[in-house]
């Protein structure tokens, strides 16, 4: 059945795009992440245009992550006021990704921006997590303890002045890392339609030493906040966000996240850590594959807007 | 007197050449002069029907006649990029910007255009896409380019693959000598807007008749809805549909609640 989405301009299988809700849903369920990474890129692939596409999946991976947030928020596993930190530098990144995503349209580099950022973020990203968890898993085939927080071990963020005490997460550390950190994931979420969940989670956990009990959840909250108001910047800068297609996506990534989020309990962190790790770095490996070779075709043609 | 008269008639009819003789009317109807672009809107084939009628002078018909049909989408503005490799990559790094170009080009006819009417006279109206005028930016001017131009061959190209350019010479049929049916095919990624049609008749490889008519692509119902919301009110837009966002989420962990 054919659905014509009016922003995009095209008409749709709207039980394909449901489909790829579900699926992406159901990624996005077991490893708790947005699945803005995979989204992205598939509802380009499927003849939407990168700008569309970025702008819708904000609003998209605003309500997967609403769902977890509840559910992390009934279990008392947010912590508030370090979401509250993230969220105040996060707003500014998303403001300033918004602006550059508008310049660099008018440049007709904004594909390549797109594609050149995926490609560098997955791929570290990726082979990181395949790495890290590789090590764990030989580490518990020796029958050593997988230890990802050492307690008392510090490192140069430590050391930065303007402490602040985080307490449901029981750490003490200083604002400059956290502001850091949320403008980038701010930033890069609005520019690539991300949610960055994927970057943010590790983030919290190398730098801050956030504990495993409250970082998803409030990992999701700051996603959340940030998906939500790129929505509406998007939607005030470029008018492009197409409501009938995150709706779609939207219905079915809530409903694959319930069984994603099943599969995912019943599985191992370790092994849970290196799919997800061989997931991102083979979308990385996909863009990089297409940055290279040469495309199809040479020319491309993009609408100007005139005032 | 005479050449006051000739200058007028220049000035007139210069454009077209030879003043036409207008021997013919041409009587045209659409099938449809609406198309509503709706959420199940997948294209549509127009049909637009015409009689060749003897002119004032009531002269006879002539027994063989072309036409050619021309069909425009709404002016747009657009960028041809080109890629090219950098540092091993594949960057846009030219492009030529397209300025007020039809959106939607459709240019049928009975036969080949180079057989109806000679080259000189296909340009002076813009006859086939090898002539219709596509006008470029070129530094402070704004011109077409000649007809080899590696831009416009790819833009017609690739307006041709979305199926939003087209040139027929079998889109016209002649159901008796003087009456024909022009089958028009509209994709279903057009723009809204008006859509002018020129139908041209010829002869002998002059024209005999040219007449008008306009075909409105609009979008109603949900889909005008959504977009005139996004255009004009896009803080609110933007805030509802990031409302919608939280509240499904909301139904989905209520629905699914397992505690």
């Amino acid at each position: 059945m054919q659905i014509y989405l009016p922003i995009a301009d095209l008409p749709v299988n709207i039980f394909l795009v449901l489909g790829m809700g579900l699926a992406v849903g159901f990624i996005s369920g077991m490893f708790g992440i947005g699945g803005g990474f995979l989204m992205t890129p598939l509802l380009i692939f499927i003849g939407i245009s990168p700008a569309v596409a970025v702008a819708s999946v904000a609003s998209h991976i605003a309500a997967s992550s609403c769902t977890g947030a509840i559910t992390y928020w009934r279990r008392r596993a947010i912590d508030v006021a370090l979401a509250m930190m993230l969220l105040s530098a996060g707003i500014i990144g998303t403001a300033f990704g918004v602006w550059l995503f508008t310049e660099l349209r008018a440049l007709d580099q904004l594909d390549l921006v797109i594609g050149l950022s995926y490609v560098t973020l997955l791929s570290i990203v990726g082979a990181l997590m395949i790495y890290e968890s590789v090590r764990a898993e030989l580490r518990a085939r020796k029958g050593m303890p997988a230890t990802l927080r050492r307690p008392g071990s510090h490192n140069w963020v430590h050391g930065l002045p303007l402490k602040m005490r985080f307490k449901r997460s029981k750490i003490y550390v200083s604002a400059i890392p956290v502001w850091g950190i949320g403008f980038v994931i701010g930033f890069i979420g609005a520019i690539l339609g991300i949610g960055g969940g994927f970057l943010l989670v590790p983030m919290l956990i190398y730098f801050l030493r956030v504990p495993t009990a409250t970082v998803i959840g409030t990992s999701m909250v700051l996603t959340l906040i940030t998906m939500a108001s790129a929505t509406v910047m998007h939607a005030v800068t470029n008018h492009l966000v197409d409501a009938i297609l995150a709706l779609i996506l939207m219905i079915g990534g809530v409903i694959g996240a319930q069984f994603g989020v099943r599969t995912g309990q019943k599985m191992r962190g370790e092994r849970l850590r290196l799919l997800l790790g061989l997931l991102v770095f083979a979308v990385g490996m996909r863009f990089a594959y297409q940055l290279v070779v040469m495309p199809d075709d040479l020319y491309s043609i993009r609408q100007v807007t005139e005032q | 007197m005479t050449f006051a008269r000739a200058l007028i008639l220049l000035v007139l009819f210069g454009p077209f050449g030879a003043p036409p003789a207008m021997a013919e009317r041409l009587v045209v109807s659409l099938s449809n002069n609406r198309v509503a672009v709706t959420s199940s809107f997948v294209g549509e084939n127009l049909v637009l029907f015409g009689v060749i009628e003897p002119g004032p002078d009531h002269a006879a018909l002539r027994s063989n006649y072309d036409l050619v049909v021309t069909m425009t989408g709404p002016p747009e503005t657009m960028r041809t990029r080109r890629k090219e490799r950098v540092l091993g990559i594949w960057v846009n790094i030219d492009w030529r910007e397209f300025v007020r170009v039809p959106s939607y080009l459709s240019i049928l006819s009975n036969r080949p255009v180079e057989d109806i009417a000679d080259a000189d006279l296909r340009r002076r109206l813009q006859v086939g896409l090898d002539y219709f005028l596509l006008t470029q930016r070129i530094g402070p001017d704004i011109a077409d380019t000649v007809r080899d131009d590696p831009f416009r061959v790819a833009f017609v190209r690739l307006q041709t693959l979305y199926g939003l350019y087209r040139q027929s010479s079998s889109a016209v049929t002649f159901l008796t000598p003087s009456v024909f049916r022009v089958a028009i095919p509209l994709p279903s990624n057009v723009p809204t807007g008006s859509y002018p049609i020129d139908v041209k008749l010829f002869s002998g490889g002059q024209m005999v008749a040219r007449t008008t008519s306009t075909l409105d692509v609009i979008k109603t119902g949900v889909e005008q809805y959504v977009v005139d919301a996004s255009r004009n009110y896009g803080l609110i837009y933007g805030a509802a549909t990031s409302l919608m966002a939280l509240l499904i989420g909301w139904f989905a962990s209520v629905v699914f609640r397992r505690d």
